[in-house]
């Protein structure tokens, strides 16, 4: 995560590396403690089956972190992200791993790179889908 | 017929603001983040290395700002679904958090919509929150959207 990343590396459609993460139970209370979202919903199972959820579920910002991941991995410490947008399209459950993925789609004149994020589960389902725009400095 | 549950007052309610809320960024605070998001870049933990790329001391991870209060909307914006679950988000960064930053947030009403789906009627609630430090420079904005529903037991 400490190499710096340059535009002249970046081709459009080329891959952004993947990371897997390992959500837990415990994650869901340390990312409460952390951030102030106190929603019972990602630790209270019976509340969450109350509201009609399966069980306690991932913070969607705690998803929206994982990808921010992704991107700060990637670009390295002289890059920099513009823009993240993240939309949950699937409720995600402590246990099951989730690997953070995504491609270069377009390098535009001006050097900023549009790049599709997301978050899939072994099974090829993506539960969150997104968008970022980054920047990186130039060899020249 | 969309729209149903949605109350006048809460589409009147577009556009209105929150008052500011100063907010000081704790260094044990970006740690305890980047520990509970499983981020070991060092950039969140190692001033000396984060001094060593000119910031100013400790970096705040990208999504940190999510654990910057703003002071609430008036209490009548709110939907009348007691159930929530979060939609999405939208971040602009225009200049990094550190460590030892004053950041001044305030969080307006964009928009309210309702969509029927698997949840029945959901009451959309997007809001946009602001972020700005000590040098009244505008370091991000957050695009939230909330999706409402009626709780159904399983």
């Amino acid at each position: 995560m400490n190499q710096n990343l340059y535009l002249e590396d970046i081709s459009a459609d080329m891959e952004i590396p993947t990371i897997k993460k390992d959500p837990t139970t415990q994650q869901l209370v340390k990312y409460a403690g952390a951030s102030g979202d106190f929603y019972q919903i990602h630790y209270d199972m019976d509340y969450a089956k109350n509201n009609g959820l399966p069980g306690v579920i991932l913070h969607g910002a705690l998803k929206n972190a994982f990808l921010a991941q992704l991107l700060t991995d990637w670009i390295g410490p002289l890059g920099k992200l513009n823009k993240l947008e993240v939309q949950y399209k699937g409720m995600d459950l402590p246990g099951v791993p989730l690997y953070a993925k995504g491609n270069v789609n377009e390098i535009s004149s001006d050097g900023t790179i549009n790049c599709e994020i997301w978050l899939e589960k072994e099974d090829g389902v993506k539960t969150t889908v997104g968008k970022a725009v980054i920047t990186l400095p130039s060899k020249n | 017929m969309p729209g149903k549950n949605i109350s006048e007052d809460l589409i009147n309610a577009i556009g209105t603001e929150s008052s500011p809320l100063e907010n000081d960024i704790e260094k044990g605070a970006i740690r305890r983040f980047a520990e509970a998001i499983e981020d070991s870049n060092p950039i969140y933990t190692d001033e000396n290395y984060a001094k060593k790329l000119n910031y100013r001391n400790i970096v705040a991870p990208p999504t940190f700002l999510r654990s910057v209060n703003s002071n609430p909307l008036p209490e009548n914006i709110k939907s009348p679904y007691s159930a929530i679950v979060d939609g999405g988000s939208l971040w602009e960064y225009f200049e990094p958090v550190c460590a030892g930053d004053i950041i001044t947030t305030k969080t307006k009403l964009q928009d309210v919509f309702d969509r029927d789906g698997r949840l029945g009627n959901m009451i959309f609630i997007v809001r946009i929150t602001s972020y700005t430090n000590q040098k009244s420079e505008l370091v991000a904005t957050q695009t939230t959207t909330s999706i409402t529903y009626e709780p159904k037991e399983n």
